[in-house]
């Protein structure tokens, strides 16, 4: 499958009478996105905010992130199959994407995992959208609306605005092409014969409301460990339907930019020989847990892997899913590294993981969540600040009368992402 | 000019009064600098003072650890000790030993700075290498040369707030406590670069090593309980509505303990949960399925079990440090134990 | 907590989902609970069924604690 990414740089966003590009700016039709996101009779009402980089502004709380793109080429569908747009099978043609630019969804939180964003100030660094020009939607449901309808309406939301905005991408000239091509697998072993083949096991979240992921609109709750060409993601095969902790959120923008497919191409036919994604999921069953390792270690075998990247979306019970996959995968002769974040504490003394295997020796840290940060307050805020202490990573006192707020690091949507796009770390000292 | 006061910590080989025959002297107080107090001094430059030293038996303290420490804490209280240094001991067992633990309690009951140095193997390291910044040495007291000065250099920052850098930079065993910070590469660009090493069976280093959990031998089993008091107690978050006493939805920093005095079920308009880490609705519509009430109390009934406590004891399990979750445990089963309780049923999700 | 009620002599019995972390946290009598959103029952089977479930469950963790053991134990 061959995919060519168009990427069309974002530099700036204002609100205009037509939504376009235009010199790197994006302007935004303010009344068809509240238009758009009124489609759902669940949403009461809707408003629309700019953020941009170094401004003075919180945005919380964050349900998703959302990058404008647009498939281009003719018959290869239209990203966000099966959850937008109709499905059909995509990665491949052309796609172009509004590169530096983003759609954020927030509102009343639906539950206490969602998370904030500062545009600048000590606590931007601990996230990308803090360098991007994001169009906020901050959605307001009707009254009476089940938490799992408001999520699935806020989700919605957001991909119809992205899907709107990226509209505005499809006729402009992109900045840089870069192509993106994984063959079947006896030509892709055969393209490079002497680099080790590498395969990316990718672990979605699937543990109920605000704990799901979609595959092509399937939950991944209901889905057996698969096969998954990398360019799949690039057009938003994956959506994220959760917010696990705010730290760990792999917001559909991450899904997008999966870091780990990302550097993978690059080293592909350098020094490794990238021949593809195994999807699976994290449940709430022992049984499929055990299932779902087993049938990753199969894929791994069968593929005739000789290493593999791990990445897990979210922390506790799902330490078991990512260990279960290192062991079984390692005890099937295959090379594994695993990517994840730590929990070891405010003081940083406690064990970082829920669980742990002996075959775990190699592993990537994204950062310790516990660690209290402190926010000053900022000017403008878009969204609420009410939930703040409910919030994970929030506490009793957490928010102060001026605005500023104490809590910890995980409050932070993506700060600490357990896929290693960001290079937050944490060491022993 | 205010100089700082520091109090060394010596046992009877370095303070010259005799080997493994003295190791019983119950500890003693001299004023200013004994033996190695010298290079501690010099190491140490203007700016500081040793006041005073400590001299005690290695097996005296072994044997008295409490009682020893008391004595040292009150005997140097008087200085109003700003740094607190002992050793370095090298490879010497008992004496490292000594030097973590005197170290350890001084510096937290007094406040101050402690810090002190021994060879790897010394079993000191292990034991308190969590609590403190213990020093690398080498295995014999000719290393005194190298390791003083690198203690005196830590001493000061840890004095002057000085930023303190990482154990390969400063020299101090790694006490395993995970702090953050920037990398140049992203965490899939190392990840690769891991994997690349581990493939091609070149060495590699993990960035973290798995945790290792201690472990518990089990109780005696009860003989009947039918003739028990039986508790609950959960990791599942669930507390009274509205969370009176705002237990965080992850990384809890408290517990709770609750009356279910006269209830016969866990009722939803009680009880809610605001465990963040599971979808929550079906607990929320009965707390049954994490504090299984209504089967208990027909068990209570039927004579099955002697009694129910009329409470139960709650926290968030996820994000919750391990840490934390060991001083609730250390603390409730005070009232556990007050409250003659037979056994314990655990519930997690 | 679980090894804090052991370490003060009680005998304590953990009845929860993912089974291998209470191994790996050092449980020692452990009984696998339903699911990780409904550990004692199962409500997607009715409320009769599932209290069936739970005093099930119970049972089998007073059977437990009621049982010598010399090791971590899972009782199925």
């Amino acid at each position: 499958m061959k995919l060519e990414l168009g990427k069309i740089n974002i530099k700036d966003v204002q609100f205009g009478p037509e939504t376009k590009v235009e010199q790197g700016v994006l302007y935004v039709n303010e009344e068809e996105v509240i238009r758009i996101a009124k489609l759902d009779d669940r949403i009461l009402d809707a408003k629309v905010e700019l953020a941009r980089p170094g401004e003075s502004v919180r945005i919380a709380p964050v349900k998703d992130v959302i990058e404008p793109r647009v498939k281009v080429s003719r018959g290869d569908g239209a990203i966000f199959p099966g959850m937008l747009n109709k499905v059909k099978q995509v990665g491949s043609g052309r796609t172009h994407a509004l590169v530096g630019a983003t759609v954020i969804t927030c509102g009343r939180i639906v539950g206490f995992q969602e998370g904030l964003i500062d545009m600048s100030g000590p606590a931007a660094k601990y996230v990308p959208f803090s360098q991007t020009n994001n169009v906020c939607v901050v959605i307001e449901p009707v009254e009476g609306l089940t938490t799992h309808d408001y999520e699935a309406a806020g989700r919605m939301v957001g991909l119809r605005v992205a899907a709107y905005i990226g509209e505005a991408g499809r006729d402009a000239t992109p900045d840089e092409i870069k192509v993106y091509e994984t063959k079947p697998i006896v030509e892709q072993i055969q393209q490079y014969p002497d680099l080790p083949k590498v395969g990316y096991i990718h672990m979605l979240q699937s543990q109920g409301l605000l704990h799901d992921t979609y595959y092509y609109g399937v939950d991944a709750k209901q889905m057996v460990p698969t096969f998954m060409y990398p360019t799949e993601i690039m057009d938003g095969a994956i959506v994220s339907g959760n917010c696990v902790a705010p730290c760990d959120k792999v917001t559909t923008f991450h899904h997008f930019n999966n870091p780990v497919i990302a550097d993978l191409y690059e080293r592909h036919g350098v020094d490794i020989n990238f021949i593809g994604v195994i999807l699976t999921n994290e449940n709430v069953f022992l049984a499929d847990k055990e299932r779902s390792s087993d049938m990753v270690a199969k894929l791994c075998q069968f593929l005739c892997l000789d290493g593999v990247i791990i990445t897990e979306e979210g922390y506790g019970n799902p330490d078991t899913d990512l260990m279960m996959n290192c062991k079984k995968v390692s005890q099937a002769g295959v090379k594994v590294v695993l990517i994840t974040d730590e929990f070891p504490g405010k003081d940083g003394k406690s064990q970082s993981l829920a669980d742990a295997v002996d075959e775990a020796d190699a592993l990537v840290s994204c950062g310790n969540g516990n660690e209290i940060i402190h926010f000053p307050p900022m000017e403008r805020l878009i969204g609420t600040l009410d939930f703040i202490e409910s919030m994970i990573g929030g506490y009793e006192g957490s928010l102060k009368e001026d605005g500023s707020i104490d809590a910890e690091l995980q409050i932070v949507i993506a700060s600490t992402i357990a896929n290693g796009y960001n290079k937050l770390a944490a060491k022993g000292y | 000019m205010k100089k700082y006061k520091v109090v060394h910590y010596i046992n009877q080989f370095f303070a010259s009064i005799g080997g493994e025959e003295m190791a019983d002297i119950p500890p003693e107080i001299r004023p200013g600098i004994v033996g190695p107090g010298l290079a501690l001094q010099n190491g140490l430059g203007e700016g500081y003072e040793v006041v005073a030293t400590i001299i005690c038996g290695d097996n005296f303290f072994g044997s008295n650890m409490k009682e020893a420490t008391e004595t040292i804490l009150a005997m140097i209280a008087p200085y109003e000790p700003d740094l607190f240094v002992a050793g370095p001991a090298f490879n010497a067992g008992r004496y490292g030993v000594a030097c973590g633990a005197v170290s350890k309690e001084i510096g937290e009951r007094l406040e101050i700075p402690a810090i002190t140095g021994m060879y790897s193997e010394n079993p000191g390291v292990d034991m308190f290498r969590k609590d403190l910044h213990i020093i690398q040495t080498a295995n014999s007291a000719a290393d005194m040369r190298k390791a003083m000065p690198k203690i005196c250099k830590l001493a000061k920052k840890m004095l002057s707030g000085e930023e303190i850098l990482s154990p390969e930079e400063e020299g101090y065993f790694e006490r395993g406590i995970r702090v953050n910070y920037f990398n140049e590469e992203r965490g899939s660009a190392r990840a690769i670069d891991l994997l690349v090493e581990k493939m091609a069976g070149r060495p590699y280093e993990t960035e973290y090593p798995m945790p290792e959990f201690d472990r518990v031998p089990p109780n005696p089993p009860v003989e009947d309980i039918s003739k028990v008091k039986i508790a609950i107690v959960t990791s599942g978050g669930i507390v009274p509505q509205g969370n009176p006493d705002r237990i965080e939805s992850s990384s809890a920093t408290k517990y709770g303990v609750y009356s279910i005095a006269d209830m016969k079920t866990m009722s939803k308009d009680d009880f809610m949960t605001v465990h963040g880490g599971y979808d929550r609705q079906f607990v929320l519509e009965n707390p049954n399925l994490v504090i299984p009430l209504d089967v208990l109390r027909e068990m209570e009934d039927e004579g099955v079990i002697g009694e129910l406590a009329d409470y139960f004891v709650t926290t968030t399990g996820t994000g919750t440090a391990v840490g934390s979750a060991k001083r609730f445990g250390q603390e409730f089963t005070k009232k556990l134990l007050e409250d003659q309780i037979g056994a314990v049923i655990l519930t997690s999700t | 907590m679980v090894k804090e009620i052991e370490r003060v002599g009680i005998p304590v019995v953990h009845i929860c989902t993912v089974v291998p972390i209470s191994l790996t946290i050092g449980a020692n009598r452990i009984i696998p609970a339903v699911g990780i959103p409904y550990p004692l029952g199962d409500p997607t089977l009715g409320e009769e069924k599932s209290k069936k479930i739970r005093r099930t469950l119970i049972e089998k963790a007073f059977n437990a604690l009621q049982t010598e053991i010399e090791e971590q134990t899972v009782f199925e």
